[in-house]
């Protein structure tokens, strides 16, 4: 529609636009009905636009007003999300709004045409409620009218919110999977192996698209078996031996019988990447990686132990921390609800470090 | 004279490359050391004294930055060996490249490329033939004071409901001493710990100076060197020796703390 208000204007700019519709929209009725049925063109179409525009008037205005009036006594509300009040308030609106609106339009007409038109409240029952019966039916059309399309606006308004959110989401994914930190630092590595060994740059560039290309794929996958996981795992691992040296040792533990159990792609890769960069990257004497799967009752437990910074180190880093965790969390939430959990831990024997331990239901998913 | 280098790295095969393409393009240039880690990087400078130190930013236990600070804090005041110049390696530090856009020392990107080390090198060596004293001591200390309170890599996050902290709560046997931070004078690096000193008694907390001086009021808590944050109310004094060292005298305490030469400027006549 061309006279439609822009999603910026403020609540008056729409109740005007509004009313500029309903009088075009109005005033083709009227001609129309003036034209057929009436015998003083000029009459009729003033009283049916004064009228319409009165009953427009009160109804519309009356329930922005008894929205913003809802929702100034309590923003919590539903309808001061939608600024849009309950049915029963609507009714009540609709009512009084077309006994008020009907009343005063006549008075308007009257008050144009010099005829004197017995308005609702000026008239017998029997006449006031066949009057307000026939003036009560465009209110409720059009209100239900603008009411449907303010739904539809709403609820794309939320779908586009979620649809931004989930892109978001999978892009912070992105991007903290693929730090640049580590992604240059691997580059250079890369670039010296290739002068000095490069059948081993050669292996190392198969583990570096083999990484690439999972955390690509990771987004648009559901579920990996294990053994993928582990081996996802495994490349990255073999990639930051190569920057680290000696100061990180690595042991990696699948027992055949789950490997081929289904789990979410990159799972573990946040807590892997968090017990490296928090704890092992900056202990200067580095550490030991333990990543293992086992069955425990009916559960699935994962854990990615570290011995090195510790928890109380790693606390003082920056929140990248924080932002992985709630990945997990959040994945885990999605596929099994309050039946899977993540645990972070200080690891309790004499060596130190941290303990990241998923425990998920061994049911089929 | 031989002109000699540092470099430290954290990862091996990085350091040496960087070793050999130094060889190959500046023939002159003797490493002497490659270490792996921020603290021996501060350790090893001191000792060795050498002209060029290659930093990588991101290592353990002490940043390339902290390194530097460090360095910039401990360099003896005698002219007889000028500060070495720095040059910073990283492979991906936003903070650290535009903190050194203007600077007089260089960086460098990982992977660091040939033709960019050799500018690098005849940098170097034109700040070599013109430099005297402690220039470039002089030049390091005016970058580091502005990364020091800027939240670049090295200085600590403004944490949520920074400098709230009111009191102290210090470990004693099973005891826990409640004490308010308007009593302590000074707080001072031990390790892993941090001494609290008040008037009358000493506490150790279990944290390190860098996660505590978030939670303190910056205003009334300055820092005065990499290991001693003081309480400005209970400095009395600040006095300045012939060689131009900044030490304080505090009020109802016999200790005397020395400033260092990145803080000293906090200390004017009004």
């Amino acid at each position: 529609m061309f006279f439609a208000p822009r999603p910026q204007d403020g609540t008056l700019t729409r109740f005007a636009w509004r009313g500029v519709r309903i009088f075009i929209v109005g005033g083709i009725l009227s001609v129309t009905g003036a034209l057929l049925f009436a015998k003083n063109f000029g009459a009729a179409m003033a009283y049916s636009l004064s009228i319409t525009m009165m009953c427009w008037f009160f109804i519309d205005g009356g329930i922005n007003a008894v929205a913003s009036l809802i929702y100034r006594h309590d923003p919590e509300c539903r309808a001061g999300a939608t600024k849009w009040p309950a049915w029963p308030w609507t009714v009540a609106v609709i009512l009084g709004g077309t006994i008020v609106g009907h009343s005063l339009g006549v008075a308007l007409g009257n008050l144009v045409t010099g005829y004197d038109m017995p308005g609702l409240l000026n008239s017998d029952y029997r006449r006031a409620l066949g009057l307000l019966a026939v003036a009560l039916l465009p209110g409720i059309a059009t209100t239900y009218f603008f009411y449907s399309r303010h739904r539809l606006a709403s609820s794309e308004a939320v779908a586009q919110t979620a649809q931004r959110q989930a892109a978001e989401n999978q892009l912070r994914l992105l991007e903290s999977q693929l730090e640049p930190h580590m992604l240059f630092n691997t580059l250079a590595n890369l670039r010296v192996l290739i002068g000095i060994d490069p059948p081993r740059a050669q292996l190392m560039l198969d583990r570096l698209i083999a990484f690439l290309r999972a955390t690509l794929v990771a987004s648009r996958e559901t579920r990996h078996p294990l053994s993928s996981e582990f081996a996802r795992i495994a490349d990255y691992l073999a990639l930051m031996k190569i920057r680290m040296g000696d100061r990180l040792q690595t042991q990696l533990q699948l027992p055949p019988e789950l490997a081929d159990w289904p789990v979410p792609p990159l799972l573990l890769q946040p807590l892997v990447e968090n017990a490296i960069k928090h704890g092992l990257e900056p202990h200067v004497d580095g550490g030991r990686l333990h990543v293992s799967a086992e069955r425990r009752g009916a559960h699935l437990v994962l854990q990615v132990r570290d011995t090195g910074a510790g928890l109380s180190a790693g606390a003082a880093s920056p929140r990248g921390t924080r932002f992985g965790l709630q990945q997990v969390r959040e994945r885990l939430h999605t596929l099994h609800g309050a039946a899977a959990t993540l645990d972070l831990e200080p690891a309790t024997d004499a060596e130190g470090g941290t303990l990241a331990t998923i425990r998920i239901p061994l049911t089929p998913p | 004279m031989t002109i000699t280098a540092l470099i430290a790295e954290d990862e091996p095969l990085l350091a040496a490359d960087l070793r050999a393409e130094l060889e190959r393009l500046w023939p002159d240039l003797r490493v002497i050391a490659s270490v792996g880690h921020g603290e021996a990087a501060w350790r090893e400078t001191l000792t060795l004294q050498p002209d060029v130190l290659f930093l990588d930013i991101r290592m353990p236990g002490m940043t390339g930055l902290e390194a530097a600070q460090a360095l910039a804090e401990d360099w003896p005041d005698n002219d007889a060996q000028p500060f070495p110049l720095i040059v910073f390696v990283t492979a991906y530090d936003q903070y650290a490249l535009q903190a050194f856009d203007r600077a007089a020392v260089d960086y460098l990107v990982k992977p660091v490329q040939s033709e960019r080390l050799a500018q690098t090198c005849s940098r170097l060596q034109a700040a070599l033939r013109q430099r005297h004293g402690t220039s470039s001591l002089d030049g390091l200390v005016q970058q580091l004071r502005g990364l020091v309170g800027s939240g670049a890599p090295g200085a600590p996050a403004p944490a949520t409901g920074a400098g709230s902290l009111r009191v102290i709560q210090a470990a004693a046997g099973n005891a826990i001493h409640m004490v308010p931070v308007d009593e302590v004078l000074y707080f001072e690096a031990a390790d892993k710990y941090v001494r609290v000193i008040t008037a009358d008694r000493e506490h150790l907390i279990r944290t390190s100076l860098r996660e505590l001086q978030p939670q303190l009021d910056a205003q009334r808590f300055w820092q005065i060197h990499r290991g001693t944050i003081v309480r400005c109310d209970a400095v009395a004094s600040a006095l300045r020796d012939e060689s131009g060292k900044l030490t304080l005298t505090l009020r109802g305490h016999a200790d005397r703390l020395t400033v260092s030469r990145l803080y000293a400027h906090r200390f004017k006549a009004m």
